[in-house]
C-alpha cells in the first residue's frame, strides 16, 4: 500500500469579503498517494483553486490540516513555505504564467536559482528539459514569441526544474486548443507513468478525466464524491 | 546567488529603458550639480590659499577701514607713518614696512588701462615686501632705493603675457597717470594675479603723481621675529592702534591681520556659497530619489504577477525583496556614475570657460577621487534608501492575489 504525499484534514478556508466571511473550502478531506494522477473536478466556485492553493503551499488553511510528504504545513513560516513550494512542487497555471522579459531558458533556471543550484549545473538541466519537451530550438526565445502550446510545454520544464514529486496543474489546457491540449495531457500522464510523479490536476473538463486514476469531486468547499478514472 | 539577482535587476532596468533613464534623469541632474560645484569651489579654495600662502606666516598686516575701494584706501582716517613707527617698535616685530595701494591709469603707446599701482618702501623694508611676494625679475632688475621715475611690472602688465597690444619691456616708457616712466624690470609671474596685475614705484613717486600726503599709508605690513608669537604681537598692535587712534574696544576703525586670518575670513564666505549649494543639490537629489521610489512602486504594481510567479516556483520574501533593492540600487548608481561624469566635464568646461571670459588663473575645478567615489557611493545609497519600501511593498505581496493579478 502506497503512502499517502498529500493529506487534507478538515481544512476550512474562510475568505472575507466585506463584512461578508465566504468559505471557499469547508471541512475538506482530500488525500493524494505517492504516484497517484488525482483530478479535482468541480463547478466553478467549489473551491478548485483554493484547494490546489493549499496543497501547492501558496497558501495555508484558517483551520485544519494539511500534511505534504509528512510534514504539516499549515503552520509554517513563509520562507519555509517557499523553501518547500521550490523544492517538492512543480506548478503548471493555465495562463502559463512564464515571465515575460526573459528566455525560455532562463525561466526554467530561475527556479533554479531560488535554490542555490550552481550556474553550469542550472544551465545544463535547463537545456536536458527543454529537450524532453521538445523545443531545443527555442531556448533563447522569450515566451511572448511562442505559441500557447510551447509556452506551456516551457512551463512543464520549469515546473520539473528542481526535479519535484508532486506536481500541480491548475486546469493546464484551458488555454490551448485541443489538439495541442491532448499533447500536454499526453506529456502529463507520461511524467506520471514514466517518471513517477505525482499529479494533481484541477479542470471541469469531463473528457480530460479519464488520464486520472482518481476524480475528487468538489461541491461548495467539500469532496461530494471519489470516483475512478480510467 | 547575488550575481543572478543583479542580472535579473539589470534585466529589469534594461527592460523599461525610458522610464529608467528619466528616473536618473533626476539623479543625473543632482550629482552633476554637486560634483560640479564642489570641484569649482574646491578649485576656488586651492587657489585662493594658494594667492595668501606666497604672504608667508610671519607677516602681520593692518589696514585702515570704514572706506571703499581697495583696501585701506578712501577711508576717513587713513593710517600714518607715526603708526608706521610705532607698530615698528612693538615687541617682536622684526620690521615694519608702510605701503600705498592705488588705482592708476597706465597708458603704453596708444593703448589706456586702468589698474593698480603698488609702492615700495625703503630700505630694509623693501626685502619684507619682496620676499613675501616672491618677486623675481623675468626681464631686467627689480626696483632699488633711489629709483626715480621707474617701474617694474608684473608679468600680466609687461613681458610676453602682457595686456597691452604692443608688448612691453625693459628700457619701455609707459604713462601712469600721464606721468612718463621707465620700466627697468618685468617680474617673473608668482602666482598670485593680485601681484601680477601691479605696477610698482617708488613711494614717493606714487605720492607725487596722486598727491597723496606724505604721512600716510594704505597698508602696513609688519614682519615678526621667528621666535616671536604671531597672536601676541597681534594683540600688542591692536592694543597700540587703538590707542593711536583713539577708539574703544570693539568700535575698531582698523584691521590687524594675519594671512590665515583672513584666509579663514574668505574660507568661511566661501563655505557659505558652497552650504547653499549643498542644499540646492540636495533639494534636487531628494527629488532624483523620490523619483526613484515612485518608479519603483509603478514596476512593483507592473511586475505584480511575475513576483506571484516567482513566488509560486520558490522565490522567498527575502529573495523578492533583494531583486527590487538591487534594482532601485543600480538606477541610483547608474545616475550616479553618468551624473559624476558629467560633473566632471562641466566642471572643467565651466572653469575654462571662466579662464578665458575672467582671464584669470584663478578659476580652476579641483575634484579628489573622493568627491567622484562619495558621489557614486551616495547615489547608490539614495536608490536603495527609496528602493526600499516599494521593496518591502512587493516581498510582502500575497503569492495567490499577486498570481491572480492580470497584466
Amino acid at each position: 500500500m502506497k503512502k499517502n504525499i498529500i493529506e487534507l484534514k478538515d481544512v476550512w478556508k474562510t475568505y472575507r469579503m466585506g463584512d461578508v466571511d465566504v468559505n471557499a473550502l469547508r471541512g475538506m478531506n482530500f488525500n493524494v498517494k505517492n504516484g497517484e494522477f488525482v483530478a479535482i473536478m468541480g463547478p466553478s466556485g467549489s473551491g478548485k483553486s483554493t484547494a490546489v492553493n493549499m496543497v501547492g503551499c501558496l497558501d495555508i488553511p484558517t483551520k485544519g490540516e494539511v500534511y505534504l510528504d509528512g510534514k504539516n504545513i499549515a503552520h509554517l513560516h513563509e520562507s519555509e513555505l517557499a523553501q518547500i513550494r521550490g523544492r517538492k512542487i512543480g506548478f503548471i497555471f493555465q495562463t502559463f504564467n512564464l515571465i515575460h522579459t526573459i528566455s525560455a531558458k532562463e525561466n526554467i533556471t530561475l527556479a533554479m536559482v531560488f535554490q542555490g543550484v550552481p550556474v553550469d549545473k542550472r544551465n545544463k538541466r535547463a537545456e536536458e528539459l527543454l529537450n524532453k519537451v521538445n523545443l531545443s530550438h527555442r531556448i533563447n526565445h522569450r515566451p511572448t514569441e511562442m505559441s500557447g502550446g510551447e509556452r506551456q510545454r516551457v512551463a512543464i520544464a520549469r515546473a520539473l526544474a528542481n526535479n519535484p514529486d508532486v506536481i500541480l496543474a491548475d486546469e493546464p489546457t484551458g488555454n490551448l486548443d485541443s489538439k495541442t491540449g491532448k499533447m500536454v495531457m499526453d506529456f502529463l500522464r507520461k511524467l506520471n507513468r514514466e517518471d513517477k510523479k505525482t499529479i494533481v490536476m484541477v479542470t471541469h473538463d469531463e473528457s480530460l478525466a479519464k488520464y486520472a486514476d482518481n476524480i475528487a469531486h468538489l461541491k461548495d468547499g467539500v469532496i461530494v464524491k471519489n470516483s475512478g478514472g480510467n | 546567488m547575488l550575481i543572478d539577482y543583479a542580472k535579473f535587476a539589470f534585466n529589469g532596468i534594461k527592460n523599461r529603458k525610458l522610464r529608467s533613464w528619466l528616473t536618473m534623469i533626476g539623479i543625473i541632474i543632482g550629482i552633476t550639480a554637486v560634483v560640479s560645484l564642489i570641484g569649482i569651489g574646491q578649485g576656488l579654495k586651492v587657489a585662493i590659499s594658494s594667492q595668501f600662502g606666497n604672504i608667508g606666516t610671519d607677516k602681520l598686516t593692518v589696514t585702515a577701514s570704514g572706506g571703499f575701494g581697495p583696501p585701506g584706501t578712501g577711508v576717513v582716517n587713513p593710517l600714518t607713518k607715526d603708526n608706521l613707527e610705532k607698530i615698528g617698535r612693538v615687541n617682536g616685530v622684526k620690521v615694519a614696512a608702510g605701503r600705498l595701494v592705488r588705482s592708476i591709469k597706465i597708458q603704453y603707446k596708444d593703448d589706456v588701462k586702468f589698474g593698480n599701482a603698488a609702492s615700495m618702501p625703503e630700505g630694509e623694508a623693501r626685502k619684507i615686501i619682496e620676499s613675501s611676494f616672491d618677486l623675481e625679475p623675468e626681464q631686467g632688475r627689480l626696483l632699488e632705493d633711489g629709483d626715480r621715475k621707474k617701474v617694474m611690472l608684473g608679468n600680466n602688465i609687461g613681458g610676453e603675457s602682457s595686456e597691452f597690444e604692443k608688448e612691453i619691456t625693459t628700457r619701455s616708457k609707459i604713462l601712469i597717470e600721464d606721468e612718463e616712466f621707465e620700466v627697468v624690470g618685468i617680474l617673473e609671474k608668482t602666482g598670485s594675479f593680485a601681484v601680477d596685475a601691479l605696477v610698482f614705484t617708488e613711494d614717493d613717486d606714487l605720492r607725487e603723481i596722486l598727491d597723496i600726503p606724505d604721512k600716510e599709508y594704505d597698508i602696513i605690513v609688519a614682519q615678526i621675529h621667528q621666535n616671536a608669537d604671531i597672536k601676541i604681537v597681534e594683540e600688542d598692535i591692536e592694543k597700540l592702534m587703538r590707542k593711536e587712534r583713539n577708539v574703544k574696544i570693539g568700535e575698531e576703525d582698523f584691521t590687524v591681520q594675519t594671512p590665515q586670518a583672513t584666509l579663514a575670513q574668505v574660507n568661511s564666505t566661501l563655505f557659505a556659497v558652497q552650504l547653499f549649494v549643498y542644499i540646492i543639490a540636495a533639494i534636487s537629489i531628494l527629488v532624483g530619489g523620490i523619483g526613484i521610489m515612485n518608479t519603483m512602486f509603478t514596476s512593483v504594481l507592473e511586475r505584480t504577477k511575475d513576483i506571484g510567479i516567482m513566488k509560486s516556483i520558490g522565490a522567498k520574501n527575502s529573495t523578492i525583496f533583494t531583486l527590487f533593492f538591487i534594482e532601485s540600487g543600480l538606477i541610483g548608481s547608474v545616475g550616479g556614475i553618468i551624473g559624476a561624469a558629467s560633473g566632471i566635464a562641466m566642471a572643467t568646461g565651466l572653469a575654462s570657460v571662466g579662464r578665458l571670459l575672467l582671464g584669470s588663473e584663478l578659476i580652476r575645478a579641483e575634484i579628489s577621487i573622493w568627491l567622484v567615489l562619495g558621489s557614486i557611493f551616495g547615489s547608490f545609497l539614495l536608490g536603495t534608501i527609496f528602493g526600499v519600501i516599494p521593496a518591502i511593498r512587493a516581498s510582502k505581496l500575497n503569492p495567490v492575489d499577486a498570481l491572480r493579478n492580470s497584466k
